[in-house]
């Protein structure tokens, strides 16, 4: 229920609305709950509202720490069978 | 998709189930419980307690909304659909979700009562403005991230002037539940549920910010890491849980920080508070009645508030004989613990609310997780 998915808006439309691009798929969303969203800008999209605004820089800093904490872990014995089983 | 395949990367994820593993202490146990139902999936999707050591354990919360709602007030949105003639509106996952008789919204459709599924509050509106003779009722129910769009749905039928449109109102709040789960006595005091901190919301977050859950890192004293909802997401909130636990810190951390902030939206926040109050009580499933945990319509947008339109009051109706989603929904058993489980409630013809929604903990395991054998053994 509480499922939401990033999106990119495409075209800002009248009345607080937006066209989005979700994965090849466009659609008409509302914008009525945020506040400065642009063009080119990702929103997380909840049942038809743009709920937040996506910080792209943010996103990146995370993915970059995934990477940094797996390379610092050490390699086990146990996530080396891991490893082999799952390929 | 942009956004969600980075974090659903399996070589990362190897990456960080190795940290994981590095930083756990031997002989202590971990207990952490995801409350929301999209963290549910996600573990049992992407088979996370799989890579998880065997003495981290996931418990299953409440944040499910098909699955809290008690069948009383699906059985009043199907007596206004089919006793007094309302077009009714509400999201697919609700649907199915299993009331007194045993009859579902799809069933009462079936039966010639006008059940519409929509995506979104909108679509209901349009309906209300298509249809003018007839009377509209949006069936509302969701956690603090659906609440914003009944919200603008209800200001904007008040814009339009609709004089068919009102909202049967279900909302209810996260840190309630929370509260409700930290005071119960198999955590506070029989210690059946043993905790050590949350897996916090992710886009209930995005709209309530982080502040709303400092209160129970201060006053219980459990960690909280927020996380989205994809699988690296998880990971990295338990790891950054086993880190607070082992250097004994209860504090609010934010995982989700592409999309979540402090104060969480002030925009929605602001609609909400304008539409809604809180009800003094509201009784959920699993976890009974609940005070200050749910939100009604303001007397300000009465002629939009369903209850007082048709006069609905509240009877309360025990769930089916041996189903267990009750116990389920307050972390005290799991899926396989119930009888009915995988027998008679399926996915295909559920008998208890938590095999309704892909949320549901019943759902999310009969769907991934029934044959992991490793999943298994943990239990008890």
């Amino acid at each position: 229920m509480c499922l939401a998915i990033p999106v990119q808006v495409v075209e800002l439309l009248p009345g607080d609305q937006a066209l989005v691009d979700a994965g090849g798929v466009r659609k008409e969303v509302s914008l009525a709950l945020v506040e400065g969203v642009g063009v080119g800008d990702y929103v997380i999209l909840h049942v038809g509202y743009a709920l937040h605004k996506l910080d792209e820089q943010e996103a990146k800093r995370t993915l970059e720490l995934f990477a940094q904490i797996g390379e610092a872990a050490p390699s086990t014995a146990g996530s080396e069978a891991l490893r082999a089983t799952n390929g | 998709m942009k956004y969600i395949d980075e974090f659903r990367d399996g070589k990362l994820a190897r990456g960080l189930a190795q940290a994981i593993r590095a930083e756990v202490k031997p002989g202590r146990w971990y207990n952490f419980m995801e409350f929301c139902g999209g963290h549910t999936h996600a573990i049992s999707r992407y088979g996370v307690e799989g890579l998880l050591p065997e003495n981290v354990r996931m418990i299953h919360g409440p944040g499910c909304p098909v699955c809290v709602l008690p069948i009383g007030r699906v059985d009043s949105a199907i007596e206004l659909a089919l006793e007094r003639g309302v077009t009714l509106c509400t999201y697919g996952d609700v649907m199915r979700v299993p009331a007194s008789g045993p009859l579902t919204l799809m069933k009462a459709k079936a039966r010639g009562a006008d059940v519409r599924m929509v995506y979104s509050t909108l679509d209901a509106l349009r309906i209300a403005q298509g249809e003018p003779q007839r009377e509209v009722v949006f069936f509302a129910i969701g956690f603090e991230t659906t609440t914003p769009p009944t919200a603008v749905a209800i200001k904007q039928a008040q814009a339009l002037g609709l004089t068919n449109f009102s909202v049967f109102c279900n909302h209810v709040l996260t840190p309630a539940a929370i509260s409700n789960i930290l005071e119960s006595p198999e955590v506070r005091k029989i210690g059946t549920v043993p905790l050590d901190g949350f897996v916090g919301p992710a886009h209930v977050s995005t709209v309530i910010g982080s502040q709303p859950y400092e209160f129970f890192a201060e006053e219980y004293e459990k960690p909280v890491v927020i996380a989205g909802f994809e699988p690296l997401d998880v990971m990295q909130a338990i790891l950054m849980l086993v880190r607070q636990v082992n250097e004994g810190r209860a504090e609010v951390e934010n995982e989700f920080t592409r999309a979540v902030t402090p104060e969480g939206n002030e925009k929605a926040k602001a609609v909400v508070a304008e539409v809604f109050e809180l009800r003094r009580s509201f009784e959920w499933r699993g976890l009974g009645e609940v005070p200050y945990s749910a939100l009604r319509i303001k007397e300000t947008f009465r002629n939009f508030d369903a209850e007082a339109r048709f006069g609905i009051g509240y009877r309360s109706v025990a769930d089916a004989k041996g189903c267990e989603c009750g116990a389920i929904l307050r972390g005290v058993k799991r899926p396989e613990d119930c009888k009915l489980f995988g027998t008679v409630c399926t996915p295909e013809d559920p008998i208890g609310s938590c095999m309704v929604s892909s949320e549901g903990a019943c759902a999310a395991h009969y769907t991934y997780g029934r044959f992991r054998g490793g999943a298994a053994r943990r239990t008890g």
